[in-house]
């Protein structure tokens, strides 16, 4: 489970989040919306202290995150995350992508590492590029070998950046199936995405964000349908 | 033009040994200038600020006045400030480690500062420590970008490594010199040697491209 408690987070005197309060269940998938500038990445990085909370608790499985002296690199082993433009390191093969953070990380067998990886490969149908460098794939594959990167650190929250804004059209479908995947199979997820789509069929809960502040939350469907707020009915109008 | 370079010929053993005097610091300088290269650029890249501002003074000084000067100030004042007598082969080798590393830290500074920063990120946000993701993640890119600079500061300290004849010490430059005096001639042996630095260079240039296109395997 995790518990955001009035979080704010200012860069300068710039206030980007405003005393955000979210607690999120096991197995919850949860879709932040919102337009840009609202504080949507802002609010994903701070859940694994890429960015650090002005003030505020991050609690995950009741360990904060936020305290002094917690162990960063302890609880980010926990928390996988993807990125908007993947990030995946060029220099080493796929599978080494996948196996060096397990190895290196949590002390894993170089062959029990090499198993596990090339399920997860098999998994996200990328099985024949186990060898392959990231420089060769296309970006709807790069994003897939990036959550399989994820995954094989075993996380229990998987954060999601814009996982498909980077992407040429015809290779959203590929990554959004893998993520589909992932939430029926009970994965806690949080996403930022402008795919209102994957919003109102995969996520068991909507958060949308403006002006740095949760302006309104609820479940997809009666978010979508009929939003309580002026200025989610306003954002809706214009993206759907 | 009256070159002769058969009354060379008895001499080519002498300044042939300084091929591998010359090689020898060399690659001491580099190693000693490597190491210490890369703890400064990790220095000024770092958060703690004294260590940053060390490395800054530290680069400013030694790329700020002559490397012969540093040379002299090693090998003639530290027998004068503690009584150690310092052999060439050292204070070469000091010399030319410190101050190259003065120009590593900045060419590695760069390097690290044009890896893409979401590399850092992907790294912490796997909860890998800062040391291993430099080693293994963020290092290995930056090399990938900096070799051609980093070749040619090597090729740079090669030739310039002439300038420890002015210390006695036997290099090929200095064997050039001991062998024109003795013949009375002086161009022939330091074409010889000029040719040999040249070759010296060329073998680097070839090391370089080969780990080049190594390096380019993963594009």
């Amino acid at each position: 489970m995790i518990k955001v408690q009035n979080l704010y987070k200012k860069f300068g005197s710039n206030l980007v989040l405003n005393d955000i309060s979210v607690t999120i269940k096991q197995g919850e998938v949860v879709s932040v919306i919102g337009p840009s500038g609202s504080g949507k990445s802002t609010f994903l990085r701070c859940l694994n202290l890429l960015e650090k909370p002005t003030s505020g608790t991050v609690l995950i499985n009741e360990t904060d995150l936020t305290a002094k002296g917690a162990d960063i690199h302890k609880s980010r082993q926990q928390i996988g995350m993807v990125f908007q433009h993947f990030h995946l390191f060029p220099h080493l093969t796929v599978l080494e992508n996948l196996t060096y953070a397990p190895i290196k990380v949590k002390g894993l067998k170089r062959a029990e590492a090499n198993d596990k990886a090339r399920l997860l490969l098999a998994k996200v149908g990328l099985s024949d590029k186990a060898a392959a460098y990231p420089s060769s794939l296309s970006g709807g594959q790069k994003q897939r070998v990036a959550i399989a990167r994820a995954l094989a650190m075993e996380p229990e929250l998987l954060l999601f950046d814009e996982p498909t804004s980077a992407l040429d059209p015809e290779m959203v479908k590929e990554v959004l199936d893998v993520m589909k995947d992932l939430a029926k199979s009970g994965m806690t997820m949080v996403v930022v995405t402008h795919e209102m789509g994957f919003a109102r069929e995969v996520a068991d809960r909507v958060i949308f964000l403006d002006h740095g502040s949760l302006v309104e939350e609820g479940s997809p469907a009666a978010f979508f349908a009929s939003p309580k707020t002026e200025r989610a009915r306003e954002f809706l109008e214009k993206v759907l | 033009m009256n070159l002769d370079f058969s009354q060379l010929v008895p001499y080519i053993p002498f300044m042939l040994k300084g091929i591998w005097t010359t090689i020898q610091f060399v690659i001491v300088s580099i190693i000693v200038g490597s190491i210490l290269g890369t703890l400064l650029a990790l220095f000024k890249i770092g958060t703690v600020k004294p260590l940053r501002w060390f490395a800054d003074a530290y680069t400013s000084i030694f790329r700020g006045t002559p490397l012969i000067l540093q040379l002299m100030i090693i090998y003639y004042s530290v027998p004068q400030l503690t009584g150690y007598d310092i052999n060439a082969f050292t204070s070469a080798v000091l010399a030319f480690g410190l101050n190259s590393s003065a120009y590593i830290s900045e060419i590695i500074r760069a390097g690290i500062q044009a890896v893409d920063k979401g590399q850092m990120e992907a790294a912490q946000a796997l909860g890998i420590p800062y040391r291993a993701m430099m080693k293994d993640i963020i290092l290995p890119q930056a090399l990938k970008n900096i070799l051609p600079a980093l070749m040619n500061e090597f090729i740079t300290l090669t030739k310039e490594s002439a300038i420890v004849s002015t210390i006695g010490y036997l290099d090929l430059m200095r064997r050039a010199q001991v062998v024109g005096s003795d013949l009375f001639r002086n161009f022939e042996p330091l074409l010889f040697v000029g040719f040999i630095y040249w070759c010296m260079v060329m073998v680097l240039t070839v090391i370089g491209r080969m780990i080049e296109r190594r390096l380019k395997l993963s594009d």
